[in-house]
């Protein structure tokens, strides 16, 4: 068996992984980088929007500053976050994207004089500074005061996972695709490294590293509707939550969409309704004026999602072989809006789809999108529960999101925390003595492994279908922990997926699980699954509030009084559902809770003394 | 009105002794608006779990799942069963060492070319974190970015004559990289450096000019331009070289 020894094993090599791995390497330690794909092909690709970071270069974005950025991200979060953490990423975020300029980012750059926008479909007009020409610009996004997304045209994702994994290669750490952790080594007090599929022979490899940082991304594809790719399946996360000491952190915490196109749930941009587009029903009826006279299609994402779901349950949804969905409706916007502020959707509807949007209708749905829910760490990145083991990037709950992200703060929260945590990394491994590997216990879950592969092959405990079982997880999270929860559902949906992890046991190939066979891949990690889900699904049936995505339609308050915590989601060793413990979401106040100013919605109250008590610095808008 | 279609699939599992090259039918109902994302992922959950092909973002975006469609190099997700006949032939992209089934090895070959071309910035300025960056034209900025649109999805290199001969030529997408490179203001790079690298036969000059790269190309990328542009660099360089005393 293949056995390589590191100072540091970063499972991921999306943008968070490989720029810890940049900061390690640096620093002159050996570090290997692990993902089931090429790097660059990792989901941190795929984001186009852009990166938050506060530097006030264009027109739009004048007077920005920290203080403004950590207001719009506490915030969003619904106060759910920790406002350390998101003190220390807004101070971050703008040296962060001159870094990024410096390794070879391309990023869009001021250009001086008068330029046209839209906004909510009519044009305006702004001046750019002669003194600011050539600096790092930004366009807008939402939810914020100012511009501050920094980006490069519509590929910011990928634009800056070319230049990570440029600087991986100059430094010369050891990136390796086409391998998949499928557990973590640890010895109950420390992590020791992972046990790894080889995805080019099938092969069990080990990893034995002084460190372990887990940077696998979200969990979109726990549910059937996500504009995640199809690696971001949680796996990396559960693995984790199986050591049994490893929390996930607010597991209810999921963010959805109102428009991924049907079948595939690529998400087409909010743009589209912010410039006038318009949500049909099978009728092809414009709904949305009748549930939101005010805003109608321009209601937040949570909103928007939640009527058009409501409006389907009402029998108003259009059929189809992929299930039901809406229409979306830009073809009033004309030939020459579409062609060019909507270019990205209509190449999407061209090559997805293959209708011209000036013509016929889009196939929408709400989806999932985002995972504020996490592997919980402290400031540090540091994860709880076990040594020498850290978190980043969309994985990691470290907790800048609260029940919300804010578009352009995830991407930036990659890069950043990833410097942040790299250098807590750095001096871990300075710091700490390396570790004697118990080879016994090393062997013993590798055997444990193999064990498991034998069984799904032999089909000694059975033959059910992991595309099936697999496919009645997803089918129980869109329908019972979705955009809408209640008690009823939320309790319906975790008997399910109980019925299910208990059918995972008896898994059995119908291939023959040889080499880099995807049915095997699919069942090693389909139990692990099934256990995340179960831990989204209970979090969310105790937390009888709504707060930012987490909507109960039988507790629409937001209840600063009881439940300004964080969820902690332990899985004890062969139970059937999880441990929730709770922690209070933030040690200090900088802006104590207040109104969003957006999304409506009754709050009660948190005791004001208890607020007052944890305040520690009036905020101050620069 | 629904078809259905019928699928020639090439199949090997280098890792089965059992395993021998062949291609194998399926047959599929074809559904309002499929794309091979689609249908391929159906074949594997009803009909042959074993099924090995590659997809990530499924959106055009991150270059997993090349592969030949009816003798065409092209991303399989964003393939419209519509725009095909009934008839649907798929082989694995060649040149790539061959995983199993439709999946190849394009991480090996990428990560090799980022080496070889030493794709990334060189540069003696430090990173000074108190400083304001550097300003750039923003015109250079997108001139860089159209080259850096490239999502390595290896399209090019199964297209290319040069490429099937020779494994070791870089390939479109590899004298790309260096235009990217040769384009930016902040690597501090000659052209003597450059022609260090790509001033041969598995560079530039291996390059025989059918462009079947820059028709496969599903980003579109400026391919013929690019090669056009780096071959009269090298060329000037190499006359250059001639002449010079050291
Ligand atoms: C369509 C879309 C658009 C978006 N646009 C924006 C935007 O404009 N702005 C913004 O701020 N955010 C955006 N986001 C969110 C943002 O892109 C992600 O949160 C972020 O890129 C995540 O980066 P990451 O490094 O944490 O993980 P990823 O980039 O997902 O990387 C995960 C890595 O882990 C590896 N991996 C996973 N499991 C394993 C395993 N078991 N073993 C080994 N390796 C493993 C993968 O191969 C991959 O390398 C968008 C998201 C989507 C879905
Ligand atoms: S033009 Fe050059 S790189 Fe392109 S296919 Fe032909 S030989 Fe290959
Ligand atoms: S140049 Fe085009 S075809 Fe070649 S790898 Fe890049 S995107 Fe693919
Ligand atoms: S799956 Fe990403 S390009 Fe096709």
């Amino acid at each position: 068996m293949e056995r390589y020894h590191t100072d540091l094993l970063v499972i991921g090599a999306g943008l968070s992984g490989e720029r810890i791995a940049v900061e390690a390497a640096e620093a002159g330690f050996d570090v290997i980088c692990l993902s089931i794909v090429p790097a660059r092909r990792s989901h941190s690709s795929a984001a186009q929007g852009g990166m938050q970071a506060a530097l006030g270069n264009c027109a739009m974005g004048e007077g920005d500053c920290p203080d403004v950025h950590f207001e719009d991200t506490v915030k969003g979060s619904d106060w759910g976050c920790d406002q350390e953490v998101a003190r220390m990423f807004v101070e971050a975020a703008p040296i962060e994207m001159r870094r990024l300029a410096h390794w070879g980012v391309p990023w869009n750059r001021v250009v001086p004089g008068k330029s046209c926008y839209f906004k909510g479909g009519e044009l305006f007009e702004k001046y750019e500074k002669e003194e600011k020409a050539g600096l790092i610009t930004a366009r807008s996004f939402g939810g914020t005061a100012k511009w501050r997304t920094c980006y490069t045209s519509d590929g910011t994702g990928h634009a800056v996972m070319c230049t990570m994994d440029n600087r991986c290669a100059q430094l010369g750490i050891r990136v390796l695709d086409r391998k998949e952790a499928i557990a973590l080594l640890h010895d109950g007090e420390r992590a020791l490294g992972a046990i790894v599929r080889c995805l080019r022979t099938g092969a069990l490899e080990v990893f034995l590293a002084r460190a372990t940082a887990v940077c696998t991304g979200g969990f979109g594809r726990l549910y059937r509707a996500t504009t995640n790719a199809i690696i971001c399946d949680g796996a990396g996360a559960a693995m984790l939550l199986d050591t049994g000491r490893v929390p996930i952190g607010n597991p209810e915490a999921i963010q959805f969409h109102p428009t991924g196109i049907v079948p595939t749930d690529i998400l087409v941009t909010e743009g589209c309704r912010g410039d006038g587009g318009t949500l049909l029903d099978v009728d092809e009826y414009r709904f949305m004026p009748d549930y939101e006279p005010a805003k109608a299609e321009l209601a937040s994402r949570d909103v928007v999602s939640r009527r058009m779901i409501e409006h389907m349950r009402k029998g108003k949804g259009v059929p189809s072989p992929y299930g039901e969905h809406l229409w979306l409706d830009i073809r009033h916007l004309g030939d020459a809006h579409i062609s060019t502020k909507l270019r990205e959707v209509d190449e999407i509807c061209k090559h997805f789809l293959g209708i011209d949007p000036r013509a016929s209708l889009i196939p929408v749905r709400p989806t999932q999108h985002y995972t504020m829910a996490g592997i919980r760490t402290d400031k540090t990145g540091a994860a709880y529960g076990l040594a020498g083991l850290f978190s980043a990037g969309e994985a990691a709950c470290w907790d800048l999101h609260g029940f919300n992200r804010l578009g352009g703060n995830s991407l930036a929260e990659t890069v950043v925390a990833g410097g942040i945590i790299g250098r807590h990394i750095v001096e871990y491994l300075q710091g700490t003595p390396a570790p004697t590997f118990p080879m016994a216990l090393v062997e013993a879950e590798v055997a444990r492994q193999q064990a498991r592969i034998q069984d799904l092959i032999s089909g000694r405990l059975g033959r059910e279908n992991v595309f099936t079982l697999r496919g009645m997880m997803q089918d129980a999270l869109m329908e019972g922990c979705f955009v809408f929860r209640n008690d009823a559902g939320l309790r319906a949906c975790i008997a399910r997926l109980q019925e299910v992890l208990e059918r995972t046991s008896r898994l059995g190939l119908r291939s023959s699980g040889l080499g880099a066979n995807p049915e095997l891949a699919a069942a090693l990690k389909l139990p692990g699954q099934v256990r995340l889900a179960l831990c989204i699904a209970a979090a969310a049936l105790a937390r009888t509030e709504s707060r930012g995505s987490h909507n109960r339609e039988d507790y629409p308050e937001r209840n600063d009084r009881d439940w300004l915590k964080r969820t902690l989601a332990y899985w004890d060793e062969g139970a059937s559902l999880p441990r929730l413990a709770y922690e209070e979401a933030t040690a200090v106040f900088e802006l104590p809770p207040g109104d969003r100013g957006y999304g409506g919605g009754k709050i009660i109250p948190a005791d004001p003394a208890h607020i007052a008590a944890k305040t520690r610095r009036p905020h101050s808008a620069c | 009105m629904s078809r259905t279609l019928t699928f020639h699939i090439f199949r090997y599992n280098p890792q089965d002794p059992a395993s021998q090259p062949h291609l194998q039918d399926f047959s599929l109902e074809e559904t309002a608006n499929m794309t091979l994302f689609i249908a391929l992922n159906r074949l594997r959950e009803e009909q042959d779990p074993g099924l090995m092909f590659d997809f990530c973002c499924r959106a055009g975006i991150c270059g997993s799942c090349g592969m030949v469609v009816n003798g065409r190099p092209r991303l399989a997700c964003q393939t419209k069963t519509k725009d095909l006949p009934h008839e649907i032939t798929l082989l694995p992209l060649p040149v790539f060492k061959l995983i199993g089934d439709l999946c190849v090895d394009t991480g090996s070959w990428f990560r090799e070319m980022y080496t070889r071309t030493e794709s990334w910035i060189h540069t003696n300025t430090p990173f000074d974190p108190t400083k304001e960056e550097a300003r750039m034209d923003n015109a250079v900025a997108e001139a860089i970015y159209e080259m850096e649109r490239c999502i390595e999805c290896g399209c090019c290199i199964a297209a290319c004559s040069t490429a099937r001969m020779r494994p070791d030529f870089l390939g479109a997408a590899g004298l790309a990289r260096i235009a990217r490179f040769a384009l930016d203001p902040r690597d501090e790079r000659t052209d003597r450096d450059y022609f260090e690298l790509i001033g041969n036969d598995f560079g530039v000059f291996g390059c025989m000019g059918l462009l079947a790269c820059e028709d496969v190309c599903p980003k579109n990328l400026p391919l013929q331009n690019q090669l056009g542009f780096l071959r009269r660099k090298m060329g000037i360089t190499a006359i250059k070289q001639l002449f010079r005393k050291d």
